[in-house]
């Protein structure tokens, strides 16, 4: 006789009256391919976890945010933001699709040129840039966003002993309505620190004030925030233009639209709540379309957008390690992806799918990573169905910082797989190795073994 | 291995406990395993019986079936031992 199917026995509380909160059944629906690949087809061929990144997703999710902005207004130029992502491959991606680049470090800078950045491209931003770092970007005419008066006295230094015209712009913080209000970075707005800041670059003959800067803060859900930074930018270009008859060339509203992910504590998910980029185009577009900046000098538009861009394109591919009860009965996983390798858990609610069907069988559970520490809590508490050791999960949306915040602990970091325009999988970054995190360590000759 | 006497189980897969007043929802393969577990069934017996029964490996049924146990200790429907 042949043997019935079989389905794992489950049993659950009945709680009258308590749906989720949204009323509504959990259903998870499985990620069994991306791009066409089969998850378990990527997983075998480049090992788990495994990072993954959409080609496709990339240059689609920037034409629609380039749509949005070039529809409204002339002059757009995005610079992608290389803390975001930068690896080389993806910010390759960027760069073919007309992005410039915009860093915050000397690293990040000479990453920028060995991409084939031309130095009058790359936007350098930031609080700390060395002397040499300063040196190299007026040598190449970079756009150098000077953060504090310190830097602004190096950067006049520097410029007069190289015998340069260095051009600079300037970086704002000012009160937009949100909270919390950025000032740690650029010069104030309100009590005129960046008025002064202004009047001090402007009779300086090696600087040139090319654009003023802001960048409001990081998953900004109000558009109205952008329309309001634009206008005081705005403001400080009209006031340039009356007092030294100076036409600045841009302005640069920075990063921060948000991403559809779920920010930990929101009451609904974050592809509910998420702006679009319509909407803050239409935000900043209407403020400096209606500004009183002369209109035969309207600056250019430029945007940093960072997480926005590339969140989509971005998840993690990893293994069931175990199931498990806690002592209260909740029901645990532990994957082989943990905190280390998506920092972004600290502040999302990350969607977490099973890569194959599953049971019906959903239950509150709480997902670990596999560190051995308290921390690594991938997921406090999600219905979730019951998944076998060795199967697969998908974590997605994590195109965003977690390559470049990743931290090295306890094991190697993984390999990062691009699935290209043609569906093929392509690695682009190599899983580190023993000999990768040996070879910067020295060992100082009394704790040699004889051997060595 | 025993399931507490006063559990009530409907054929659509209602579990009461009359004790407490609590109920709790399972499926067809968990009633099953109510049913064995009240007429005092051991592991053994039961796991050689679900297999030959259904299309599982003994050693997966015997880890669902360990979890299924934990949970019905944890909603006290299981007599203690004495
Ligand atoms: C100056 C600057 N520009 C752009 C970005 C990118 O921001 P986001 O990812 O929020 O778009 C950042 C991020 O911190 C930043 O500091």
């Amino acid at each position: 006789m042949e043997k019935l199917k079989f389905e794992r026995p489950v049993i659950s509380r009945i709680n009258a009256g308590i749906p989720d909160k949204f009323g509504m059944k959990t259903h998870i629906i499985p990620v069994t391919q991306i791009d066409g690949i089969p998850v378990k087809d990527i997983l075998d061929r480049y090992g788990s976890p495994v990072y993954v990144i959409s080609e496709k997703t990339v240059r689609s999710v920037y034409q629609e945010a380039l749509h949005a902005f070039t529809t409204r207004y002339p002059k757009i130029q995005f610079a992608w933001s290389y803390k975001t992502n930068y690896l080389n491959a993806v910010c390759r991606i960027y760069h073919q699709e007309g992005s410039w680049a915009e860093v915050v470090s000397g690293f990040e800078y000479d990453k920028a040129i060995e991409n084939g950045v031309p130095g009058n491209k790359i936007i350098f931003n930031g609080p700390d840039k060395s002397a040499e770092d300063l040196k190299k970007a007026i040598e190449n005419g970079s756009l150098i966003h000077i953060d504090h008066s310190d830097e602004l006295y190096d950067c006049i230094k520097i410029a007069k002993a190289e015998g340069k015209k260095a051009k600079v712009a300037i970086r704002v913080n000012m009160d937009t309505g949100i909270y919390p209000q950025w000032d740690r970075f650029g010069f104030n707005y309100e009590n005129g620190e960046a008025w002064n800041a202004i009047n001090k670059i402007m009779p300086e003959e090696n600087l040139e004030l090319t654009g003023l800067h802001t960048h409001i803060g990081t998953y900004i859900m109000t558009p109205s925030a952008y329309a309001v930074a634009t206008s005081k930018l705005a403001l400080l270009a009209v006031r340039i233009e009356k007092k030294y008859s100076h036409h600045i060339r841009y302005i640069d509203l920075g990063g921060g639209f948000a991403s559809k992910n779920t920010l930990k504590g929101a009451y609904l998910p974050g592809t509910d709540t998420c702006p679009s980029f319509d909407d803050y185009a239409e935000a900043i577009t209407n403020a400096l379309n209606n500004s009183d900046i002369e209109y035969e000098h309207m600056p250019a538009l430029f945007l940093e957008t960072g997480r926005a861009l590339i969140d989509d394109a971005g998840c993690i591919l990893g293994t069931v390690l175990a199931n498990k009860r806690l002592a209260n009965g909740r029901r645990s996983l532990i994957i082989d992806i943990g905190v280390n390798l998506l920092f972004t858990s600290f502040w999302y609610e990350h969607n977490i799918a099973p890569a194959q069907f599953h049971q019906d069988d959903y239950e509150d559970t709480t997902i670990y990573g596999p560190l051995c520490m308290n921390i690594d809590v991938i997921r406090a508490a999600i219905m979730f169905p019951s998944l076998n050791k060795g199967d697969h999960v998908v974590i997605s949306r994590t195109g965003a910082y977690n390559m470049t915040q990743w931290l090295q602990f306890i094991t190697y970091r993984p390999r990062v797989v691009l699935i290209n325009m043609k569906g093929e999988a392509e690695m682009i970054r190599e899983q580190e190795t023993n000999q990768t995190m040996n070879m910067l360590d020295v060992v100082p000759g009394h704790l040699k073994n004889k051997d060595e | 291995m025993r399931l507490k006497q006063n559990i009530v189980i409907t054929e659509t897969g209602f579990v009461f406990d009359s004790d407490t007043g609590d109920s709790y929802s399972t499926n067809p393969v968990g009633m099953e395993l109510l049913e064995k577990l009240r007429a005092q069934m051991e592991m053994e017996e039961i796991t050689a019986y679900m297999t030959g029964k259904y299309d599982v490996e003994p050693l997966q049924f015997q880890r669902y079936f360990d979890d299924f146990v934990i949970m019905l200790r944890h909603f006290n429907l299981m007599e203690e031992p004495e």
